[in-house]
This record gives C-alpha cells, structure tokens and sequence, in this order.
C-alpha cells in the first residue's frame, strides 16, 4: 500500500474537521507524533487481504433491541438545562449559528 | 482499630458488619481517615464525597438494626462496604469529570445503572476516582486533574486508564473499587498495583451512564484486592439492563461459587493455554520470571499447561489504534460547548462553529486530541478501506485465534502488563512507547472475552508487583474466576501473604 505522508497542513484539515482549534506548537508536535503512529498501524493492511474475512464491528454479535412504545418519566427541564454553560428563557442559549451575509 | 480496618477484604467486613460487630459508620469513617491521611501523596481521588457516604453507612446501619429486630432481612453480601467509583461512571449529583477540563465543574442529573446497583446493594460510594482523560492512557498522566502515584513508589505510575481506582485499593483508602476497560484499562492497573481486576465479558455489565470512549469495546467492571472481593462485587454489578442496547440477556454468573471452587476444589484436570505471543520481545524479565513461576504453581495445582498459538495478535495493537480513535471520535463529538460542560469564547461575535472549536481545542487534552485527529483519518474517505476497514478485519482474525485456542484449552493464560510500574514522565512524550504497554490486554478487548488481572507476584529485577492475565471465551467468567481463585490460595500457601498486604507502608500526614 502507498501511504500518504501526513502533512502539517493535514493535521490542520483534520483538526478543522473535528472542530479541534490547535495552536502552531500543536500542530508540529502532531505531524511528526501521528506520522509515527500511522506508520506502526498500517500493518493491518497486510492481513487484511487474507481471503474469506468479514469485518467484526462488535465483539459478540448484537441484535437490535426494542422497547415498548410507553411514556416514561425523563430529565425534568430544570435537570437538563442544569449543566448548560449559558441558558435563557428555559433553553440552551447557544452562539450565533448562521452568520450575517447569510 | 481504625487501621485494621481498612486492611480487612470486603468479604470480612460485610460479615462483621451485617453481623454487628462494627458498624458501616465505623468503616467508612475509617476509610475516610485513611483518605485524608495518604490520599495528599497518592492522588487516588478527585472527590470524596464524605456525608453522602455516612448517611449511606447510616442507612444500612438503620437497616442492620430494623432487621435485628425484626428477627434477621436479608442483606446484600457487600452491605455497607465502602468502594471507590472511577470518575467515568456518572453518580447524581455528584462531580463527575472523566478526568478532562471540559466536564470541569459538571454535576450529572441521574445515576447509572452501576451506581444504582451498587446503591440498592448498600455499598457505601466514598468517592470518584482519577483517570487518564476519557480513558485514554496506561498511566493516569493524561488526567487533566493531575497523575495519581503508585502505592509501591510514589515515583512511579499507577497504570491507567484506572490508576485511581487501582492506587485506592493499593494504598487501603478502600477495598472495592469500580474500574471501565477498553483495551487494559482494569487489568494493567491491577497488574502494576498488585492488585486484582475483572473486564467482563463484553456487554456483561450496563453501561448506561457510563461516558463512552469506544463503544464497540467499552466495558465495566470490578476491583479488589482479593479474588473473592472482586466476584462478590461483580455479581452486585453485572446482569441485564434494558437501558444498554448492548447489555447480554442472560443470568448474571455465579463467580462467587467459582472462587470458591477454586478455593476448595482446586484446578486439577483444568487445561491452561499459553499463548506463544503473549511473551518474549518486549516483556521485562522480572515479568517474564514471575509468569514462568506462576505457570509452575498451576502445573503444581494438577493444571494442564498447554501452548496455543494466535498468530494474528501480533497485529492487535495495531488494529485497536485505528479503532478506538475513530470510535472516540465521534463519541466525543457530544463535547460541543451546548448543552453541557466547559464553554469558552462566546464573545456574542464568535459563530457557533468557533466556539465550539476552541472549547475542545482547549477544553481536551493531549492525547484526546491526537486520538481525535487519528480517529478522523482513519475514518476519512479515502482511508476509510485501508485503515478502519483493515482492522475490523484483524479483529475477526483474532477472534478466530482465541476460537481455535479454547479448543485446546478452557482458560488462557498470560502476563497482564509487559513491564512493571515504571517512573512518571518517562513515556508521556513517546505516544507508541505509552501504547505498548497494552500489548498483552488489547487482543482480549477487540475479542470481547471475559480477563482479569491477579497479582502473580513481585518482580525480581524491580520489585514493583505483577499481574497474570487470565482469558475465558465469551461468558466464560466462572473458568476465570475459579483459576484466580486456586492460584491465590496457592500463592497465599507459598507465600504466607498476599501480594497486597507486602506493600511498603505509606507515610501517613499528620
């Protein structure tokens, strides 16, 4: 397999991707630091091509599980807004979400 | 009688309690002094929740007392024994942390199911447990609260991710304790404290409220110092929960009757795979001495030693780091700066979007972040194939290894950690150094078969403790508990001590 090296600019596009805002001193510790790890785990791909394998999502094979369609008692509105960073008006006062040219 | 207390198992001191003998107040108190005596140097603790504690030894002391009068109730087996709660598992009203900053200050508004259970069985919560940050390390260096030190030498780690709750059961601040294991996470602190620790089989005990690191793998389970303490509370936590998809139907097993099985009837017959990978390059040679011993009491105890062969373990470390961080990836995409935890740069100009951002970016820690970032290549278009899909497919071979090894044999056997404790800040800045420490714990987790970790002993060439590693197939955890169970009676006849008990004594602050 040819595997790309990782760029910083890389490490730059994942870390925006996962909404992670990294300083520049993290993103050098990062590219060399996770370059290293890709390297040692890229050996999966070498068995992987052993014919007649099926990948294993979970461990012990799960079904789905359903429950009866009841009313049951939840988090009171006071308990769910209890650990919110801001709240207003009885709900979760977050940051603007479309900017203004939008 | 304070300090005898907290020396005395978990077993011992629900008999005295339930019997009257002493009181839970009296034990718990008594805890809770051991805490404040040594906890300043071990670090065992993020919060200790001293009242709530008392008023729940009081409950069961009102109980005791209610039920004397009324001619004997039946009693949960672990009634008013205290236990320490590692700080991943959610306690109402209590703060929980996952050892990050960004759940710094969070009060969770229910109880998990573990918490519930152990409510309803009388066992007295003391307090919650350092980690690494959302269970990710073998050290407990990635807490953002600080590392906890090893009992053994404070100079040194406590394994991790459960270095609290192993280091609580080390230094006496509590007999029980409550571990998660997701790649070693009970078994390799037990290992390094000299202490004991169960994974259950996967899916064996709920983790509904318990915050999720890698859900394909996650898994609760218990810590002691005995054998027989850590089945006592294992059948207080395990069994169905409908409220965990991924919880199995079927009766909670009866690991206490093993124990004392194999206690009393021994192992004669068992068969005892060890697993050629599980040994040689990379373990240390104190380990490696200690297994060898330890192999030899169990041939003495009239086992079958028999050597299985899983090729593809090999290729286990490299699996579960493609896995678990595109599993913590997403799971930790709940962390958003809303509806709960740290919030940082809401200015009324930022967007949501860069709010969120540089909460995490400064809300996480480290290795969080690097496993994040991993997680999202892993997972990427592209990638997807070659690395998350390459590894589902390793972890199917390896599942077929341990098929084929309990053909041969009805446990397998191994050394839980391959080296002994070693100093703090010596790996922290060698990420792959730090996950080798793993090695012998992870092919078990991507399995999802039942381990555990006791001490086999002290290595010679450090004289930190070691931990054998006993593996069961799937629902398997009576085999693996009656072969823990005949190795520590062994190892106390041998020996004359536990492993526990030959830990140097702490100096106590005043």
């Amino acid at each position: 397999m040819t595997r790309p090296t990782l760029t910083r600019d890389d490490v730059a596009h994942l870390a925006h991707l996962a909404r992670l805002e990294l300083t520049e001193q993290e993103l050098d510790t990062y590219v060399g630091q996770l370059s290293v790890i890709l390297d040692s785990v890229a050996t999966v791909s070498s068995v992987a091509d052993t014919p007649g394998v099926e990948p294993t999502s979970h461990a012990v094979p799960l079904t789905n599980v359903y429950r009866d369609d009841v009313v049951r008692p939840g988090l009171t509105r006071d308990a769910a807004l209890a650990g919110a960073p801001a709240a207003e008006d009885g709900r979760f006062r977050v940051p603007q979400i479309l900017g203004e040219e939008q | 009688m304070s300090a005898d207390l907290t020396r005395m198992t978990a077993a011992a001191l629900a008999d005295m309690i339930a019997g009257g003998e002493v009181s839970s107040r009296e034990v718990t108190l008594a805890h809770l002094d051991r805490i404040a005596a040594v906890d300043g140097a071990v670090h065992a603790f993020l919060h200790v929740s001293a009242d709530r504690a008392l008023e729940q030894a009081d409950a069961v002391d009102r109980a005791i007392a209610a039920g004397a009068d009324a001619g004997g109730a039946s009693l949960s087996p672990l009634a008013g024994v205290p236990l320490a709660l590692k700080d991943i598992v959610v306690q109402q009203g209590v703060p929980t942390t996952a050892g990050s900053r960004i759940l710094e200050g969070w009060l969770p508004p229910y109880d998990a199911t573990v918490t519930t259970r152990l409510l309803d069985a009388g066992v007295v919560i003391l307090g919650k447990t350092n980690l690494d940050e959302f269970a990710m390390g073998s050290s407990t260096e990635n807490s953002a609260y600080g590392p906890t030190r090893n009992p053994w030498d404070l100079t040194r780690i406590p394994g991790g991710s459960g270095g609290g709750s192993a280091a609580a059961l080390a230094a006496f601040e509590a007999p029980l304790a409550i571990g998660t294991d997701t790649g070693g996470s009970i078994r390799q602190p037990a290992a390094v404290t000299g202490t004991v620790g169960t994974k259950p089989t996967y899916g064996g005990v709920s983790r509904y409220g318990v915050i999720a690191l890698a859900s394909s793998l996650d898994q609760v389970g218990p810590c002691a110092r005995t054998v027989l303490d850590t089945a006592l509370l294992h059948e207080v936590i395990a069994g169905h929960d409908p409220r965990d998809s991924t919880s199995i139907p079927t009766p909670v097993p009866s690991v206490v009757d093993a124990v004392r099985r194999g206690q009393t009837d021994g192992i004669a017959g068992m068969r005892i795979g060890v697993v050629k990978q599980l040994r040689g390059e990379g373990y240390q040679a104190g380990v490696l001495e200690s297994f060898d011993a330890a192999v030899a009491t169990l041939t003495a105890a009239g086992a079958e030693i028999v050597e299985v062969d899983c090729p593809h373990f090999r290729y286990g470390l490299a699996a579960y780091y493609l896995i678990l961080p595109s599993e913590c990836s997403s799971n930790l995409a709940r962390f958003d700066a809303m509806r709960y935890g740290l919030r940082v740069g809401d200015d009324a100009v930022a967007s949501a979007e860069q709010v969120m951002s540089r909460t995490r970016g400064q809300g996480f820690g480290a290795e969080v972040k690097r496993r994040i970032i991993l997680g999202t290549y892993a997972l990427s278009a592209g990638y997807y194939d070659a690395y998350y899909g390459s590894a589902q497919k390793v972890r199917t071979l390896i599942r077929r290894d341990f098929e084929n090894a309990f053909t041969a044999a009805d446990v397998l056997i191994s050394p839980s950690s391959p080296v002994t404790a070693f100093g703090i800040g010596e790996k922290v800045n060698d990420p792959m150094a730090m996950y080798l420490n793993d090695l012998a714990t992870i092919p078990g987790s991507l399995a999802g078969i039942p381990a555990m970790s006791v001490p086999s002993g002290i290595a010679a060439d450090s004289g930190l403790p070691v931990g054998l590693q006993i593996m069961g197939p799937a629902l398997g955890e009576e085999r693996i508990y009656r072969v823990a169970g005949a190795f520590e009676s062994a190892y106390l006849a041998q020996h004359s001590a536990l492993v526990p008990d030959r830990a140097p004594e702490l100096e106590v602050a005043a």
